[in-house]
């Protein structure tokens, strides 16, 4: 019996179409319409302003942690930009903006982010399926799986796209997700937003292999690497990814190369772990200043009109703050944590309410506190 | 006497044993790199002082740590890993549940487990039920594992040199609320058995039996109702398995009634365990049924003025004490 090279059917692919300075390359331009285009860089402008904003509430007391999603735009926002409305998102919790794309309301974010369930409420009932975020690192990969099975088992022809990042990529569960997907054939898309780090410990102590992309192959599925900071370059992966998935074909796990330019979230401080130089290496393959310098360059838009999609931002922003502040004085009734835990009140937990209800009438008679 | 917080406690038990040890190693996610440089979290420093080789920044992946210590127990070294929040200890638990608590005893004896699994635990961050989720009775139902939950920093420092000198797994769980609390610790070596619980304060009427945080809790209550001249015994149990009923039903035969205060939820909380004891060994010396002060019996809400309203207070004790004197 010789000893020879088990060819492999599936290789691991590298996609880039626009480069740092925003120039194309034409052969592979997904030669998207124009509208949506212009919808993608609202929303990467968008992303970005907003994670600003959020910073600024935090660091004023007025939201509790959250995860930014600065450098991420293009990585996520393309990636969204690909499913119908029927068909499904599952974050991590550092897709803010692709969670903004789905319908979810600014207003929802910062009340999400100060700690209230009533975030969930303000969505359109209609908006497209979207799980709530996730905590527990990587676990939401196995719910993707588990909805692109209710998918098939209903014969509807809808795709699960479900994001996570290079450390999740360590968990036994986004080994058991790929390989059930790989088995079942599941209509999922697997996003992983290789952003470099998780917390502080940087991508090349998290997994020998040359790239996240090729763990697909030991499953059985196709993988891709992209620029993660080119949203053509996504928008043309995951597209095809999608496609796949719809037509029946299985999962395919796509590796978004990005950046984490902010913090892991706002309780860390990311100088401790990682050097300017690196941070200023990646800002110059911003996704937002390419894909502009792009638009510009295709005369879709222009600085004026870049400077007033600015402004509209802020005062959409402004609106939201506002709006979800104002929201935020009239919550906070402390009887409101026993409202979600189970679909009815089982007698145990009405006692305890009403245990709580008995010591918020005394503490009001006595002065409160 | 010097005064540290418990962050800093811990850190120096981790840093003694290590000295004492060549086989005693560290392994977590973030342990050695860390995101803040705090010197009072409990591994600060330790990188630097012990190298990559003792101190192991992991990947994201708690089944490998709790697997890793499994294995490197069994090999004959003296792992202390950590496990960034007590939600991930579920991440974890095959390792531990099946694994650490079992083998001893499948072996006939002839395996040896002698690993600490550290976690974080307790909520007042408005992080959400995700990350703060009190889960000690669930490791207090598998036999084969040792649980301690210190309240200060010398109990956390000797306890610890304790849980890394035993031969058994040891669960150490840690309220991130007290790595910033200072307390006294002896500058001399402490070392606090496992399975002894303290009266942190004597009292003649009532007994509240609490560990960890609640502890603070306690003291503050019994502060409030020493002036109304009712005599709150605070027991801190600081170890659920093994419980020290000697400490705990001494107290209770004294002062004939009882309060049982955790932050974990209250079905199945250790309270039950606790109570069923109490009953079961010193039922005739009850003047009033006792009582349970928990967290309710929900997940930790996220919103601070709910989470506020979730914890137990000194008031929601006090109030409890009333109803049985
Ligand atoms: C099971 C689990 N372990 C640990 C953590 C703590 N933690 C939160 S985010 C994170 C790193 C995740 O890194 P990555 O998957 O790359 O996502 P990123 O944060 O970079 O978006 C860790 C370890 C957690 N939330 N869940
Ligand atoms: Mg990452």
């Amino acid at each position: 019996m010789p000893r020879k090279t088990i060819q492999m059917e599936k290789r691991i692919d590298y996609l880039g179409i626009l480069d740092a300075d925003g120039k194309l390359d034409a052969k592979l331009d997904p030669d998207l319409p124009k509208e949506l285009l212009l919808k993608l860089h609202r929303a990467m402008v968008l992303g970005r302003r907003f994670d600003e904003r959020l910073l600024n509430l935090q660091r004023q007391g007025r939201i509790g942690t959250f995860a930014p999603i600065s450098g991420q735009e293009a990585s996520q926002l393309g990636a969204v930009a690909t499913l119908r409305d029927d068909d499904w998102m599952v974050p991590s919790f550092r897709e803010t903006a692709a969670e903004i794309w789905r319908g979810r309301s600014l207003e929802s974010v910062i009340l999400a982010y100060g700690g209230f369930n009533e975030a969930a409420t303000l969505d359109p009932e209609d908006a497209p399926p979207t799980l709530p975020v996730a905590v527990p690192v990587g676990s939401q990969m196995l719910h993707a799986v588990g909805i692109a099975w209710a998918m098939r088992y209903r014969r509807e022809d809808r795709v699960v796209l479900t994001f996570f990042g290079d450390g999740a990529t360590s968990e036994g569960d986004f080994h058991e997700a790929m390989n059930f997907a790989g088995v079942f054939q599941s209509p999922v898309v697997f996003l992983c937003q290789n952003n470099q780090w998780a917390i502080s410990v940087p991508r090349s102590k998290q997994t020998r292999a040359r790239t996240l992309a090729q763990k697909a192959l030991a499953y059985g599925m196709p993988g891709i690497q992209v620029d993660g900071n080119d949203v053509l370059a996504v928008v043309a992966a995951v597209a095809e990814a999608v496609e796949r998935a719809r037509a029946g074909d299985g999962p395919t796990l796509v590796e978004c190369v990005t950046y984490r330019m902010m913090m892991h979230t706002t309780a860390d401080d990311p100088k401790r772990y990682r050097s300017d130089e690196e941070v200023e290496g990646w800002r110059a393959k911003d996704p937002i200043k390419r894909f502009e310098a792009y638009l510009v360059k295709r005369k879709l838009l222009t600085k004026p009109g870049i400077a007033k999609i600015e402004e509209e931002i802020q005062g959409q922003i402004q609106q939201a703050v506002e709006g979800a502040e104002k929201r935020m004085a009239s919550l906070g009734d402390p009887l409101e944590m026993f409202a979600h835990a189970y679909a009815e009140l089982p007698p145990h937990l009405e006692a305890q309410r009403e245990e709580l209800a008995a010591e918020l009438r005394d503490s009001r008679e006595g002065g409160g506190r | 006497m010097q005064t540290l917080r418990m962050g800093q406690a811990i850190n120096q038990a981790l840093r003694e044993e290590m000295l004492r040890d060549p086989d005693v190693f560290l392994a977590g996610e973030g342990i050695g790199v860390g995101i803040h440089h705090s010197p009072l979290l409990p591994t600060a420093g330790l990188l630097k002082d012990f190298g990559a080789g003792r101190v192991k920044d992991t990947p994201v992946s708690e089944a490998a740590i709790a697997g890793l210590a499994v294995g490197a127990a069994v090999a004959g070294l003296r792992p202390v890993v950590e496990i960034m929040f007590n939600p991930f200890f579920t991440l974890a638990s095959d390792m531990i549940v099946n694994h650490a608590a079992k083998l001893r005893y499948l072996s006939g004896g002839k395996s040896s487990f002698p690993l600490v699994v550290r976690m974080k635990s307790g909520a007042g961050f408005g992080a959400g039920c995700q990350h703060s989720h009190n889960l000690e009775a669930w490791a207090a139902h598998c036999p084969g594992l040792k649980v301690v939950m210190p309240s200060t920093p010398a109990d956390a420092k000797g306890l610890l040199k304790s849980a890394i000198r035993d031969p058994n797994p040891v669960i150490f769980i840690e309220d991130l609320a007290l790595y910033f609390v200072p307390g006294p610790v002896p500058e001399e070596e402490v070392m606090i058995p496992i399975g002894q619980a303290e009266v942190k304060r004597p009292g003649k009427d009532v007994t509240v039996v609490t560990w960890s945080k609640m502890v603070g809790v306690a003291l503050e209550a019994a502060d409030q109702l020493a002036r109304e001249n009712i005599g709150m015994e605070v027991v801190d149990l600081r170890t659920l398995v093994p419980m020290d009923k000697e400490t705990l039903l001494a107290s209770v035969r004294k002062t004939g009634r009882l309060v049982v205060l955790h932050e974990a939820t209250r079905t199945g909380g250790f309270a039950g365990e606790v109570a069923a004891v109490v009953m079961e060994e010193a039922f005739a010396h009850l003047q009033a049924p006792l009582r349970r002060v928990t967290g309710p019996d929900i997940p930790v809400p996220a919103s601070p003025p709910l989470e506020r309203f979730y914890l137990p207070s000194a008031e929601k004790l006090m109030a409890a004490v009333r109803e049985i004197l």
